[in-house]
């Protein structure tokens, strides 16, 4: 590709337009994907600090920085924040927004002024969201679970419609995408062609604008029964909680696959760009992505195994979970293979992809024995669930987050960050993640309920390494932020194609220019055509 | 004394070595089987997966005057590692199905208790008029069954070595069962998040051999106590989630000195702490708002206790000077 040829003097997305004002109305994807970035960067920060003092309270049993009053806020606060306002907006809004219309060489998403409204709606609702602060707390948990929910003297109203305003910009996004991938791709981007990137977007889109809903429904239905006093969950006025678990759950089980999905689209991108070498199975990836995408509504019943669904319905979603394992397993299996005969650099965006790849089959293989259907008696509401979905939304989204941000950073910023201390950064992490977390399976195990403030004494070791294992993920992550600010603002000039990737996003200038690319691109090949 | 919770915790045998409670019933075997293998078939699948990761990245590493190979894919290949993995999902599935369909299958014959989950306490019925709070005694190899409902909001009845857990909801009643082979004491955990008291909503299953357990049922526990005595035995099970028998504050305020002081108020005036304050307290707590601590938290303990028992608990507060 020769876009690169004839680019024009120096003019790029970032100096097209100067001021803070034509930043907060800009109508570009890219500049929009750096507004998601910050607000991303700074929800993660916020989240990570509840995270810290989670694991210090817990370093040993009994009272040790605050009351049970205060930490049922801080975990509240650390989900809530982590699920709605990092990673479901994480790899989506801000890398999806960016990358996206460049890898299919379209000159914006299909609705620029939608796309700034969605993030406006991000905004919004975190703001009502941590209004709740201010009204008592929430002390719910981020799973809202009826009647507490409803009874407790808390700002949960608040935090519902912070919820609710936020769903919209998940909604507005997939519909921008669903549009943008069916009618923006350039001359020659058939959908056979198109990176797998966008391919898991795509499926995330669906999800997105399918599920999200339901979310917003029934949080409304929390806050009418809190406001007015309408019985739908309360069984003193005639509702049903376990209705609610059902209805959050359809949600919410989707909202999972709308997490790993794009996670798994960055990774696809990520290993073959650095092995050099074609993805091997595009189709299977590709199609296992709709797959999941699809069977990720009929599996929500294996969050209520114990919580007094019918047995049959309890078998026949166990059924179907398993069902989920396999188009995951292909695509485990894929990414190894593409590493079969590759040519392997590990730049830090490839270490946090292998990263990626370790600690997923890991959650994975955890996630088939929660499916199986007496196992999860036991082990349900227990550590062992909060180690199974950290390693899948840790250990998968949020190190795929880091593998995209560090892949893409030369050609969202035009410059190079430091390659030594990003490796340190995925050390860190990865060492302290399974530090953390792995401790918690074997907790788990041995019966330690989650939402736990104090704890059996037997519990205490383990508890104690898992919380120096979060404040060497911590650590990770600050010099992390050190790395990427240095990055951007003194960082050397990257060329346009530092890695030698061969998707359309390396054929425009770094930065991109305002239009993205300098002539229009005409695809006439594969997306990994690595020969 | 059998209500010093704290002393009992330590003395249970927790992990016994393993990284599994111990088998307490008999469903705990079979559930401890299909762990294992489950486990051992996770870590070969993952050893497979890394392993190749790690084997692959070595071998494959970036040299110079080594191009990387062109394959797109393997039809074969793919079709194996999609079959093999269903039917490695389909056994555990069936397995899991198998081991599921007798822990749901409630005997008939079955020693009932009924337990009433409240925040932050567990309240067992027997049908002898019996009624404890936090320990629950059932007889040596009689198949159990307790018929669970909850006062206010969602509870998890969770006896780790039972390998047992069932959501306990608000208006209707869940169900689980049990039959514990040896004699022995065994803990149970809320593990439905229920607000503040969550983790100390703890109690413990004392499996009596069947002479012990028919003794146990006939005696009653306040015999020859006197009221004082009974309200310490009482306040230990029921209130001591939540106040303290000293001044320091818990999730509401510490008991000493409360009795005979005027107690402040919000939006209302100070009342002195008598008899009928306490007891109105315990009964209807939505009554008053004591200054410093939040509304409509302490739950009411109507019903639930006889005249006996709150006179019992009127006279400890009066002692806790």
């Amino acid at each position: 590709m020769s876009a690169t040829a004839t680019a024009p003097s120096g003019d790029n997305y970032l100096n097209h337009e100067k001021g803070l004002w034509s930043w907060l109305t800009t109508l570009d994807h890219k500049r929009i994907g750096i507004l998601y970035m910050i607000s991303v960067m700074v929800f993660f920060l916020l989240g990570g600090i509840f995270a810290m003092l989670m694991r210090t309270e817990l370093i040993a049993p009994g009272r040790t920085i605050m009351g049970p009053e205060t930490y049922n806020r801080v975990m509240t606060y650390h989900g809530t924040i982590m699920v709605f306002m990092v990673i479901i907006p994480g790899i989506p809004a801000f890398l999806g927004n960016f990358i996206m219309p460049l890898q299919i060489g379209a000159k914006d998403v299909a609705f620029p002024k939608l796309n700034l409204i969605s993030w406006y709606c991000l905004m919004v609702g975190a703001l009502v969201a941590f209004t709740s602060l201010f009204y008592n707390g929430v002390d719910t948990g981020w799973t809202f679970y009826t009647p507490y929910s409803i009874r407790t003297h808390t700002g949960v109203t608040f935090m519902v419609l912070g919820a609710f305003i936020m769903g919209f910009s998940s909604i507005l996004t997939g519909l921008n995408f669903i549009v943008t991938i069916h009618k923006l791709r350039a001359p020659g981007m058939t959908f056979w062609r198109m990176p797998l990137f966008c391919w898991g977007l795509y499926s995330t889109a669906i999800i997105q604008v399918l599920a999200t809903p339901v979310l917003a429904i029934t949080l409304l239905l929390i806050a009418c029964e809190r406001i007015l006093g309408v019985g739908i969950f309360d069984p003193t006025l005639g509702g049903d909680p376990v209705l609610f678990e059902h209805f959050f759950w359809f949600y919410s089980h989707p909202a999972v696959y709308i997490m790993i999905l794009p996670a798994m689209g960055v990774i696809s991108e990520v290993i073959t760009a650095f092995s050099h070498k074609t993805i091997f199975g595009y189709k299977a990836i590709a199609f296992s992505s709709i797959g999941i995408a699809a069977v990720s509504f009929f599996v929500w019943g294996h969050h209520l195994f114990v919580a007094g669904q019918s047995e049959v319905a309890g078998i026949i979603f166990s059924f179907i979970t398993m069902l989920v394992g396999v188009p995951t397993a292909i695509k485990v299996f894929n990414w190894t293979a593409t590493l079969y005969k590759g040519s392997i650099e590990f730049k830090p965006p490839m270490l946090f992809a292998l990263g990626f790849l370790f600690l997923f089959t890991i959650g994975g293989v955890t996630g088939i024995m929660l499916a199986t259907i007496a196992l999860d008696v036991h082990l349900h509401d227990t550590y062992f669930v909060v180690a199974h979905f950290h390693y899948v939304m840790v250990g998968g989204t949020l190190m795929a987050i880091m593998a995209g941000f560090y892949y893409w950073f030369p050609k969202i910023f035009g410059r190079m960050y430091n390659i030594f201390w990003a490796r340190i950064t995925f050390v860190l992490i990865f060492v302290g993640f399974n530090v953390t977390f792995f401790p918690q399976f074997i907790l788990g195990a041995m019966g330690m309920p989650r939402r736990y403030y104090d704890y059996l004494p037997a519990f205490t070791s383990l508890n104690r390494i898992s919380s120096i294992g979060a404040y060497t993920i911590g650590l990770g992550f600050l010099i992390a932020l050190i790395v990427i600010l240095q990055g951007i603002f003194g960082g050397e000039k990257a060329s346009a194609n530092p890695w030698g990737a061969k998707t359309l996003e390396w054929s425009t200038v770094s930065p991109p220019p305002h239009d993205n690319f300098v002539t229009e691109p005409i695809v006439t090949a594969g997306p990994y055509e690595y020969r | 004394m059998i209500w010093q919770l704290s002393s009992l915790f330590s003395s249970i045998a927790h992990a016994n070595g393993t990284f599994m409670p111990p088998d307490g019933d008999t469903i705990a075997p079979l559930y401890d089987h299909l762990y294992l293998v489950m486990v051992l078939m996770s870590a070969i699948a993952s050893l497979i997966v890394i392993g190749g990761m790690v084997y692959f990245s070595i071998k494959y590493r970036r040299q110079t005057g080594r191009k990387s190979a062109y394959i797109t894919h393997n039809t074969t290949l793919e079709f194996l590692w999609s079959f093999i993995p269903f039917c490695l999902f389909m056994v555990a599935f069936g397995w899991g199905w198998y081991v599921y369909y007798q822990m749901r299958t409630m005997p008939e014959d079955a020693f009932e208790v009924n337990v009433l989950a409240q925040q932050w306490s567990w309240n067992f019925m027997y049908k002898s008029g019996k009624k404890t709070t936090a320990d629950m005694y059932v007889p040596v190899n009689t198949p159990v069954r307790l018929i669970m409902t909850s006062k206010d909001v969602i509870h998890s009845m969770y006896i780790p070595a039972f390998r047992q857990k069932q959501d306990v909801v608000p208006g209707r009643y869940t169900q689980t069962w049990f039959q514990a082979p040896h004699v022995g004491n065994f803990h149970i955990f809320c593990a439905e998040y229920c607000g503040m008291g969550h983790s100390a909503m703890l109690g413990i299953v004392h499996v009596l051999s069947k002479a012990d357990f028919d003794k146990w049922l006939e005696t009653n526990p306040y015999k020859g106590l006197t009221p004082v005595q009974v309200g310490q035995h009482l306040f230990q099970q029921k209130c001591s989630v939540c106040h303290n028998p000293t001044t320091e504050r818990k999730v509401g305020p510490g008991l000493q000195h409360v009795f005979g002081s005027m107690v402040q108020l919000q939006g209302q005036p100070p009342h002195l702490a008598d008899e009928n304050y306490i007891r109105t307290h315990i009964l209807h707590p939505s009554t008053y708002s004591v200054q410093g601590f939040p509304k409509g938290v302490m739950p009411s303990f109507q019903g639930q206790l006889s005249e006996e028992e709150l006179t019992g608990l009127i006279e400890y507060v009066k002692s806790l000077k």
